[in-house]
């Protein structure tokens, strides 16, 4: 069992008591909603004549459903304007924060809570979306839940749980030019599988990914959930404090000393004791893209999709599944297979070093005749600073559309959908089946710089060709 | 079926019905029910849209299409089940299309405590007994009768010692799955707990 871990500070800090069932009933700090999966909870809530109990520590946003061509009210969806609308109500009536299109701070939620100083190292955060592990990258423990915890969270703000395990993944040396966060999660996420983090949180630590920004950070927490990790968390430094300073609801003034002198405390200690401990290499990793249908199949561009022999007997069912679905050859190589779709977007890799990495690859070059490129910025805040810095420009430029914030394509709950069977080079998150919005749609997972290449480019391309 | 539809309340103990076997490993949420059915502001309609996607690819031919399967109540599963989106859609789609309890190799962790949220206990059970019993049951029906207090499930030619955690065990024959009255339960101390955390003051 992990010891002195900051995963076992703050779960025994926010440790209300051990439940009868052998649970324990874990304090929530921060909740955050959003359309999708939070009418049925109010709904529950009316059910039982219950209130919300602390109004305060729930913030609401409007991300998944959002049209990104045009906002304006009422939606041209139907559905999508009464969960708009449901959100609304539902706020005003129970008194929540809700950052509503036009306000300057809506976005994707995962997008938003950081940016507005909201998520802390030493919180409890959960949200009714499984990418929620996203603000363990502040040193926070966060989690993914549904939407009958949902309602338990706005009735109690707490949660029964049971108390998770702790795997540190050690990123040794550094991460070399051209191969990014997302290139790294998706290689750890190949090595250790899609579900050897469940049961676990993943501490990601050493000299990688103390290199890493903190946009970088929030991309390794976000796919945690790949690999099976409901939780993933990063101790906090000098990085993530700097990142919180002067923001909104970051610690004022007069508290700031304090606060930072309390989340140095909360650092897993030296001789911490952990469940488990891996080991990788980031100096070894090439640029990464996933070739089918889980976020564990993935190889280094470089290399050819693998055979089913070279496959251990637990993924050959899967990888079977996945030549048919994607209709690649086992043995082909990744790199050259035509895209006809290219997505920059999502809370994985939406923010504005993604949009200024991209910019960079697609400055004064043009997207093939092929290709539908799009980039959906992650919020307002990000849409706003790309514009101040003339990266919305370069986008249009280039080819891409430039769209308004939300989750778009990521999941396909817009109109953003793939039609038919498609293959898009995605900077999201999940490339399920079915996933973009197409029932036979096929995702390529990879990072916002690769995916700039491989619209240049119409198919899968080596970015380091295009930034030595 | 969803007309008839009634939700789990209180102690449970036993579920008793006809399997149902679904083969493949990493079953993700968005397939149990893809995201376009997300749009709504209930989940009354969901049943009816489970697997949807995988059934217009199999025309007929997906396990919940097949004639012999309808009325089944124990979904028979590989590993890492309802892996992805923490849509509580998909296990709600489940339960509204008739499953009731799920027996499977391995299960994502969002996904299985959204089951225990909702009432649908979920059993784990080696990789060649979960092969074993799908290969039977695609071959005949197979009516089982699980006893969560000793773990069991019996038919007339079978049984099988089923795993699950103690403590999920408990919550069902306690009633305490349903977890709001529990935690509502030890409201001072949450108040007390809110006043302890040093970043409620740093505002």
């Amino acid at each position: 069992m992990s010891q002195d871990t900051l995963f076992d500070k703050v779960w025994d800090l926010h440790k209300v008591s051990r439940l009868p069932g052998g649970s324990d009933q874990i304090f929530i700090g921060l909740h955050l909603i959003h359309e999708v999966t939070s009418p049925q909870a109010f709904g529950a809530l009316k059910d039982k004549k219950l209130k919300v109990k602390f109004p305060d520590r729930t913030v609401a946003t409007v991300d998944h459903i959002v049209p990104t061509d045009n906002q304006s009210r009422p939606f041209k969806d139907n559905l999508a304007e009464q969960m708009i609308e449901t959100l609304e109500k539902n706020c005003l009536e129970h008194k929540i924060r809700f950052f509503n299109i036009g306000s300057g701070n809506q976005g994707i939620v995962h997008v938003v809570a950081p940016e507005l100083g909201l998520t802390q190292p030493g919180m409890t955060i959960a949200c009714g979306d499984s990418h929620t592990s996203t603000h363990g990258a502040f040193g926070s423990i966060a989690f993914g839940i549904g939407t009958s915890q949902v309602r338990d969270v706005l009735a109690t703000q707490t949660l029964a749980m049971n108390k998770l395990k702790v795997r540190q993944i050690w990123c040794e040396n550094k991460l070399s030019n051209g191969v990014y966060a997302k290139d790294l999660v998706l290689h750890i996420i190949n090595k250790l599988g899609v579900k050897a983090g469940v049961g676990f949180a993943y501490e990601f630590a050493g000299p990688a990914i103390n290199a890493l920004s903190m946009e970088e950070r929030m991309t390794i927490c976000n796919m945690s959930i790949e690999g099976g990790a409901r939780c993933g968390y990063i101790n906090p430094d000098e990085e993530t404090f700097s990142y919180i300073k002067n923001k909104l609801y970051a610690p004022n003034n007069e508290h700031w000393e304090k606060a930072v002198t309390w989340w140095k405390s909360l650092k897993s200690n030296e001789d911490s004791i952990y469940d488990d401990v891996i080991k990788i290499d980031a100096s070894k990793i090439e640029p990464t893209v996933t070739w089918g249908i889980t976020p564990g199949q993935s190889i280094g561009i470089n290399q050819q999709i693998p055979l089913l022999d070279e496959l251990s007997p637990n993924d050959k069912l899967v990888a079977e599944e996945a030549y048919e679905y994607m209709s690649f050859k086992p043995g082909q190589s990744i790199k050259d297979i035509p895209v006809e779709v290219c997505f920059i977007g999502s809370c994985t890799n939406g923010r504005i070093s993604d949009l200024r990495i991209a910019a960079k690859v697609l400055k004064d070059k043009k997207v093939s005749k092929n290709v539908k490129a799009f980039v959906v910025p992650g919020s307002e805040k990000v849409a706003n600073k790309a514009k101040q810095e003339g990266l919305d420009q370069i986008f249009k430029d280039s080819g891409f559309q430039w769209r308004e914030p939300g989750c778009s394509m990521c999941l396909a709950m817009n109109s953003d959908k793939l039609v038919g069977n498609q293959v898009s080079a995605s900077s999201s998150n999940r490339n399920f089946k079915g996933r973009q919005g197409s029932p036979t749609g096929r995702t390529l997972l990879m990072s916002p710089a690769m995916v700039a290449a491989a619209a240049i480019n119409g198919k899968v391309s080596d970015v380091r060709e295009f930034i030595s | 079926m969803e007309s008839e539809f009634t939700p789990p309340i209180g102690k449970i103990s036993q579920i008793t019905g006809k399997c149902i076997s679904l083969i493949g490993n990493d079953i993700d949420t968005d397939r149990i029910i893809p995201a376009r059915f997300l749009k709504c502001v209930n989940f009354d309609s969901l049943g009816k849209s489970v697997f949807a996607d995988d059934r217009k690819t199999l025309n007929g031919s997906h396990p919940f299409d097949l004639k012999e399967n309808q009325d089944s109540s124990i979904l028979i599963v590989n590993s890492n089940f309802g892996c992805g989106s923490s849509r509580e859609h998909a296990p709600q789609a489940l339960i509204r299309w008739g499953i009731r309890a799920i027996i499977g190799e391995s299960f994502a962790e969002i996904f299985y405590s959204n089951c225990i949220a909702i009432g649908i206990p979920c059993f784990t059970l080696s990789k060649k007994s979960i092969q074993n019993i799908q290969k039977h049951n695609i071959n005949k029906s197979l009516f089982l009768e699980i006893d969560l207090k000793n773990s069991t499930a019996k038919s007339k030619d079978i049984n099988i010692n089923l795993e699950i955690k103690e403590s999920t065990k408990k919550m069902f024959l306690s009633g305490e799955w349903d977890a709001t009255a529990t935690l509502l339960e030890n409201s001072s101390l949450v108040e007390r707990k809110f006043k302890e955390l040093p970043y409620v003051r740093f505002i």
